[in-house]
């Protein structure tokens, strides 16, 4: 056995150095590798995250996709619909503007008859004066005879 | 020649190379420490050289350390720690932030010193004795018992202070007196648990000393074939002869100065991880 201070010595150089390579080698080395993993596990994280993402957006856009589908056809329905009702309503309003120029026009030959009667009434009254003169042989008054003129007129 | 002058000359040899760079209380004729303050001053070079090595390496790697995609040498390092947290990881029940570090110190230092018995045996001593003047250099400090039980000591006062944190006092010594064996052997319990403890620092000392000097001494006896027994036209049979085998036994103990260095680490933690259970 060969025990001397050389052991004293070596314990010293033995802990010396281990306080070392704590300080320089492993805490540096350690932290790099906790960073390291905790990057890659971010990453991995982000990566799912990213995967999730998309199939999400993927079913959001196919809802979009139905929804607008179903949109369209709602919308295509309601014009149909309120073209349908224009037309309907058309129709309608023709009709009455029909049945209304109908009664206009009906008034207004109705109008137009009273007024030829009118004329008439007038005319005949005349007529039959110049028609009576003539069988008489003579000329009829009209003022004399005025009412019974009248009466004739008013019989036509 | 006879043979009683080249045996001595070969253990002369041996002794040599096993002989420490001695200070203080020396031998003045072997030059062997002969009480307790002598200083070998090769073992404390070495070792405290290989040290500074690891510190500037680290923290010049340190400074240029890449989050991202590591390069050559930091992947390297990254390894090693990754192979030494693992370890820790597995062994090593719950946390404790010097556990690692320490496993790390022990793994690469005790690995470098022993990288230094793959040196050829004979280089640095001739540098040493030749540029120098510096006539006992011995190059490997874990052939020298004071460094691998100064490391089993500092793992052995750590022992000591995480027992007696984790258990108290109290605790830890009642570990004496109730195992292994339970409360009706006490006496023996006692013996059985005191050796088992004392056992923990000297098996981990001895172990690596061991297999160290070991090593070193078969280096030194492959390199004696070339170099005393090796006679004129001889040497075309003991130099290829040493060649091969001291390659061999360079690939070999390629293994074993790793294992060995492995063996102290595992076996730090396995106590320190046993100082830190409650239930032993």
């Amino acid at each position: 056995m060969n025990i001397n201070v050389t052991l004293i010595a070596q314990i010293i150089a033995f802990v010396t150095l281990l306080w070392f390579v704590n300080r320089v080698l492993w805490n540096p080395m350690n932290d790099l590798l906790l960073a390291r993993q905790k990057r890659i596990a971010d990453g991995l994280a982000a990566a799912d995250k990213g995967k999730h993402d998309l199939e999400l957006a993927e079913k959001r856009a196919k809802e979009h996709l139905v929804e607008a589908k179903s949109q369209a056809a709602e919308i295509m329905a309601q014009a149909e619909r309120r073209g349908n009702e224009i037309v309907e309503e058309a129709k309608e309003k023709a009709r009455t503007e029909g049945e209304r120029l109908i009664i206009g026009a009906k008034a207004e030959i109705e109008q137009e008859v009273n007024r030829a009667k009118e004329q008439l009434r007038g005319k005949v009254a005349t007529i039959a004066a110049a028609g009576a003169g003539r069988i008489l042989g003579r000329e009829v008054d009209e003022k004399t005879h005025a009412d019974l003129l009248k009466d004739l007129v008013g019989q036509i | 020649m006879s043979g009683s002058s080249s045996g001595n000359e070969t253990v002369e040899y041996i002794q040599h190379h096993l002989t420490n760079l001695c200070v203080g209380d020396c031998d003045p004729v072997t030059h062997k420490a002969v009480g307790f303050w002598a200083l070998h001053i090769d073992t404390v070079f070495f070792s405290v050289a290989l040290g500074v090595l690891m510190i500037v390496v680290s923290a010049r790697l340190g400074r240029n350390l890449v989050t991202g995609t590591p390069g050559g040498f930091q992947n390297f390092v990254e390894m090693i720690i990754d192979f030494v947290s693992g370890q820790v990881k597995d062994t090593f029940p719950g946390h404790n932030p010097l556990i690692a570090p320490l496993a790390l110190t022990i793994f690469v230092w005790v690995w470098l010193m022993n990288f230094m018995d793959l040196i050829p045996v004979d280089l640095l001593p001739l540098i040493a004795s030749g540029v120098l003047g510096i006539e006992y250099l011995k190059v490997v400090p874990t052939t020298d018992l004071n460094t691998t039980m100064a490391m089993a000591l500092t793992v052995f006062a750590l022992i000591l202070y995480y027992n007696i944190k984790v258990k108290g006092v109290l605790g830890y010594l009642k570990m004496f007196v109730f195992h292994p064996f339970g409360k009706f052997f006490i006496p023996v319990n006692i013996v059985m648990s005191t050796i088992e403890e004392l056992a923990k620092p000297l098996s981990l000392g001895l172990r690596l000393f061991g297999n160290l000097f070991a090593g070193e001494l078969v280096f030194l006896l492959i390199a004696l074939i070339g170099g005393t027994m090796a006679v004129g036209l001889g040497a075309l049979i003991w130099f290829p002869l040493q060649v091969v085998l001291d390659l061999g036994w360079l690939i070999f103990h390629l293994l074993v100065i790793t294992l060995q260095a492995f063996i102290f680490m595992v076996l730090t933690i396995v106590y320190l991880a046993m100082a830190h259970t409650e239930d032993h």
